[in-house]
Parts: C-alpha cells; sequence; structure tokens
C-alpha cells in the first residue's frame, strides 16, 4: 500500500513538473519515444552497413554462411588472430569488368537523368500554369503511375517496344520502317524505364519550384525585350534550379543501383552495377565480392546522398 | 508568348502519352482473347479466369498483402514516432543521426539495401540464433525499416507545416503528455498518417529487390513471382494481374482529386464571395 501511495505522490511531482512544456521537460518519455525509431534504424539500417564492410574483408570460403572468419581467437592459449583480405577491393579495381560496370552505370544514370529532366520540365510547368481544379488534375496523373507496381510498369514497356510489339507494329503500318525495330534488350530501352519510372520523382521538385515563381518576372522581362527563349533560360531556369537539383539527385541515385530495369529491359551487355552485384550474390554466391562491390558504390553516391540530405536540412521540398 | 504556350501543351500533351500509352495497351491487351499479343482474336475474359486458377500467383499475392499490411502498420507507428521527434522535440543529442538514417534509406538503392540486410540476419544469426532462417518474419523487418523512413518524412512535412498553438493551447490547458498527443496532436496528422500507410502499402506490395534477398526458400512474394514469369516469356495473365492492380489504384487516386476537386470549386466559389 504504502508503495502505491508513495507512487501516487511521486506521479503527482511529476505530472506538476511536466506540466509545462511537455516536449522540453520529460526526460524518460522523450528518450522512450525517441529511442525505439532510433534503436531500430540503428539496428536494420545502420549496423547492416558494418557488418557489409566487415564481410567485403573477407574471403569466399565453401561453408555456411559461405566466407572466411576475419577474427578468430583462442583463450587458453591466449590466440587471437585477425585476417583482412583485401583481395577482393585489390580485384575490384584490377579487373576491367567491374570497372566498367561502374563508369557504365554512371553514364547511363547521368543520361537518363538528363532526359528525365527534358521530359519533367514541360510537364512540371504546364503543371504550375494551369490553376485550381485542373491542377489537382494534371497532379493526380503524373502521381497515379508511381501508386502502381513498378515491376509492372516495366513490364509494360517490354510488350510495349518489343519486336512484334505495338510501336513496331504502328511503325510498319505506316510505312516509317520496313523492318521491326529491335528495341527491347537494348540501352535505349533502359533509357526510356529509368525515365518513365522515375518521372514523378523529378517532376513534383519541379512542380514545387515552379510553383513558387513569381510571373510578373517574365512579364518584366518581355517587357524589357527578352525573347521567349531568352527568359526561359535567364529567369525560369535559374529560378527552378533548387528543383533542378533535388530532382536530379532524386532520379540519378537510385538510377545508379538498378536493377530490375537492365534486367528486363536491357540486353546481356547492358552492364550496369546493380546487376553485377545481384549476379555476384545470386549466381556466384560470392558473398565478400557482393560485399565489396556494393562498398564501393556507396562510396561513389556519398556526395549526391549528403547533397540530399543538406537540402533537406534546410527545409526545401523534396 | 503564344508560340510558347502551345510548344509547352505540345511538350506537356506528349509528356502524358508516354507516360499512359504502355499502360493502356497493356489494359487492352489484357483482354485480347490470343495468346499472341499482336494478333487481336477478339475480346475475353479468358486470363481473368486463368489468373484466379493460378494457385501460385493467388499464394504469392495473399504472402504479399499480408506483408504490406503488417509492414505498413510497423512502419506507421515507427514512422511516427521518428517525424514527431525530429520536428517536436527541439534539438536533441543524436537529431542529426536520426535525420540521417531517416532520409538515407529513401534513395539508398535497393541492392544494398537488401544485401546489407541479408548480410545482417546471416550474422544474428550466427550470434544470437535470431531470426532462426529467413522468410515472412525478415521480408517484414526490412519493408519495415525502409517504409518507415517514408513516412517519418511525411508526418515530418506535415508537423513543419502546421502551427504549434494548439498544442501550446492544450498544454496550457492541463492536457498531459500522452492525451496532448492522442487528443490533439495525432487527430490533426491523420492524414499524413494515413497516405504514409497507404504508400507503405504500395511500396511493401511492390517491393522485388529486397524482397528477393532476405527471403527464404518456398516464401516468394507475389513481385518475385511475377519476375520469374515474365523472365521466362509470354505471361497474358500477367496482364490481367496489372490490369487489376492498375483499377485498384485507379480507383482510388479519382476518389481522392475528385474530393479535393469539390474542395477546390467550393474555395473559388467561397472567394468569389
Amino acid at each position: 500500500m504504502s508503495m502505491s501511495l508513495g507512487s501516487a505522490v511521486m506521479d503527482r511531482m511529476a505530472a506538476k513538473l511536466q506540466k509545462y512544456n511537455f516536449v522540453k521537460k520529460i526526460n524518460w518519455g522523450r528518450a522512450v519515444v525517441a529511442g525505439i525509431p532510433t534503436f531500430w534504424l540503428g539496428l536494420f539500417f545502420f549496423v547492416p552497413f558494418l557488418v557489409v564492410f566487415k564481410i567485403s574483408l573477407t574471403e569466399a570460403a565453401i561453408a555456411i554462411p559461405p566466407y572466411s572468419e576475419l577474427l578468430e581467437w583462442d583463450l587458453e592459449e591466449a590466440y587471437i588472430s585477425i585476417k583482412i583480405n583485401l583481395g577482393n577491393y585489390l580485384f575490384l579495381f584490377e579487373d576491367d569488368f567491374y570497372l566498367d560496370a561502374y563508369l557504365s552505370s554512371v553514364k547511363i544514370a547521368v543520361l537518363s537523368t538528363f532526359f528525365t529532366l527534358l521530359v519533367a520540365f514541360p510537364i512540371a510547368y504546364a503543371i504550375a500554369k494551369s490553376d485550381g481544379s485542373t491542377r489537382v488534375l494534371l497532379l493526380a496523373l503524373v502521381i497515379l503511375p508511381f501508386w502502381t507496381s513498378f515491376l509492372l510498369r516495366v513490364y509494360a514497356w517490354m510488350e510495349f517496344l518489343k519486336k512484334n510489339g505495338i510501336v513496331n507494329e504502328f511503325l510498319l503500318t505506316i510505312g516509317v520502317i520496313d523492318e521491326p525495330l529491335i528495341m527491347l534488350q537494348t540501352d535505349f530501352a533502359v533509357y526510356i524505364g529509368i525515365v518513365y519510372t522515375y518521372l514523378p520523382f523529378m517532376v513534383l521538385p519541379l512542380y514545387s519550384a515552379l510553383e513558387k515563381m513569381d510571373g510578373t518576372l517574365l512579364e518584366a522581362a518581355q517587357d524589357l525585350g527578352s525573347k521567349p527563349t531568352q527568359s526561359f533560360f535567364l529567369v525560369t531556369l535559374p529560378l527552378a534550379m533548387p528543383g533542378v537539383i533535388a530532382g536530379c539527385v532524386l532520379v540519378f541515385i537510385p538510377a545508379v543501383g538498378e536493377f530490375v530495369i537492365p534486367a528486363l529491359l536491357g540486353g546481356a551487355d547492358t552492364l550496369m552495377i546493380g546487376r553485377v552485384l545481384w549476379d555476384e550474390f545470386f549466381l556466384n554466391r560470392d558473398w565478400p565480392m557482393a560485399s565489396a562491390v556494393a562498398i564501393v558504390m556507396l562510396v561513389v553516391l556519398v556526395l549526391p546522398i549528403m547533397l540530399i540530405r543538406n537540402s533537406q536540412g534546410k527545409g526545401e521540398a523534396v | 508568348m503564344q508560340t510558347k504556350s502551345r510548344f509547352l501543351t505540345v511538350t506537356a500533351g506528349l509528356g502524358y502519352l508516354f507516360l499512359y500509352a504502355p499502360i493502356f495497351s497493356l489494359i487492352i491487351y489484357s483482354f485480347n482473347k490470343s495468346k499472341l499479343v499482336t494478333v487481336w482474336g477478339g475480346w475475353s475474359l479468358k486470363w481473368y479466369s486463368e489468373l484466379f486458377e493460378n494457385e501460385q500467383i493467388i499464394n504469392a499475392a495473399l504472402l504479399s498483402l499480408k506483408i504490406a499490411f503488417i509492414s505498413a502498420t510497423l512502419a506507421v507507428v515507427l514512422g511516427t514516432m521518428a517525424g514527431f521527434v525530429l520536428s517536436r522535440f527541439g534539438p536533441f543529442k543524436g537529431k542529426m543521426i536520426l535525420s540521417g538514417w531517416v532520409t538515407a534509406p529513401l534513395v539508398m538503392p535497393e541492392v544494398i539495401t537488401g544485401l546489407s540486410l541479408l548480410l545482417l540476419f546471416v550474422a544474428m544469426e550466427g550470434l544470437f540464433g535470431w531470426p532462426s532462417g529467413r522468410g515472412t518474419l525478415t521480408i517484414i523487418i526490412a519493408h519495415t525499416t525502409f517504409c518507415l523512413a517514408y513516412v517519418a518524412v511525411i508526418v515530418q512535412s506535415r508537423l513543419a507545416s502546421m502551427d504549434e498553438t494548439l498544442e501550446e493551447a492544450a498544454m496550457d490547458l492541463g492536457a498531459k503528455p500522452g492525451s496532448l498527443f492522442f487528443l490533439v496532436t495525432l487527430p490533426l496528422i491523420m492524414p499524413a498518417i494515413i497516405s504514409g500507410w497507404l504508400l507503405s502499402f504500395t511500396l511493401s506490395l511492390d517491393d522485388l529487390v529486397i524482397a528477393s534477398f532476405v527471403s527464404g526458400p518456398g516464401n516468394s512474394t507475389l513481385p518475385m513471382v511475377i519476375f520469374s514469369k515474365v523472365r521466362l516469356g509470354v505471361t497474358p495473365e500477367v496482364n490481367a494481374l496489372a490490369t487489376l492492380m492498375i483499377a485498384v489504384v485507379a480507383i482510388g487516386v479519382i476518389g481522392a482529386v475528385y474530393q479535393m476537386r469539390r474542395q477546390a470549386t467550393l474555395t473559388v466559389k467561397l472567394d468569389d464571395k
């Protein structure tokens, strides 16, 4: 009884203390609320990278799990051995295959980010210039495909581009070509796939930058004798720059590591690092090598990832 | 200006055509009687009935729905906590770390997330014996982790755009932290939580790469089954499945737009008066 009485008094005192500005005062409650998601993300997002790094320093072995031990110890004989294998990384830089794969991924990602920007800009501009219910509708039409399955959208392009698919049938019918074009399983199809799937990621930040633009600036430019193209490059584009950067980073990063699009739309010679990692893991079952590929890919992506974090920190719309 | 806006209409129109042409052709061909996609054999619901007789697809779909439901729910709880902490706790130790861990999963290539989680699960099993083997549980953990990040960002931006006076008023009137959150803050951020849940549900339902890494034998989710079928070749049932999924999403989005348009016209009318 005295225990519960004591705790009741404590509760009341605590309540009095906490009454004021609860978000700043209670400590244990705050700690629990902040601690749970931090713990979850630490365990399932951050620690895994340490594990990947550790395994990238081991050697593939015929064992379960299929890699060598980094640390071995025997307490009785006061013996600890650390065996670090840099072989995976050396092999990555010696073998042209991996270097080519990284370069070709970056190239494909850069070009497709640029194409995405070209396709997205008029859409975002048209949405920003429209008003009321039309704007809501145009915006929804951009977001709608994003809510449907990504895999099925890629599949739709497979059907669309294949040898006896609609595009070829149409071009044959109107007589532009004599025999079907080979479009599926080429780099061309990969570009289309990336532009298609990541379009909303580009349109939305562009739209939110263009929406804020003051229309009178364009009128002023026109009054001062600027031509439409001049106004575009000297007024509109600079003002849309935050959106352009945010959109490009959001498309570029996942595009570098893309697996599904090159696997389904690309050809055997479409080299992308996401696919190399996948094959290393699922076909060669070389976990240490796959880990080394992942670590180097992360290093390549650290800069753009920091960029997006900073822009989020400043409260830019993404 | 006239020429410029015509240019804009044409390019934006082409953009929308690019977005919708493949989807519409997929929908139309899902009703094709012929197995050969080029040959139009007349309208038919044949592939829909075959889809519902395909036990592999149905089982995978049920598994995916179950995983998506649990992951989205867990992600909403954890993500709301993270979003709330980030926007309402003021500066605290480790805030930078938490905000970094919340935004990074959004852009992390899926192959890296998948590989790293699998290696973690294997290492944890070796050290603690948990999780024993891989399957539904490990997929749920993986999906919760990346969906959590989306929910946290949505909730955070909703809280940031909302002013704190209502919460302050409740505090002045003596609301305890718990009741303040559940009676004032939670109802205000409900739209963000609902859209976070729906987004998490679709992301989980759609994930191929991460699930392929962390699932075990006999735990194929719907995207895994579709991927292997699509790689093998002609798959008219997949057209039917895609059409059904698109229809569900379209109905949801059209409903939401209709609601928003009504609100928009209402606001315009009020402004006129």
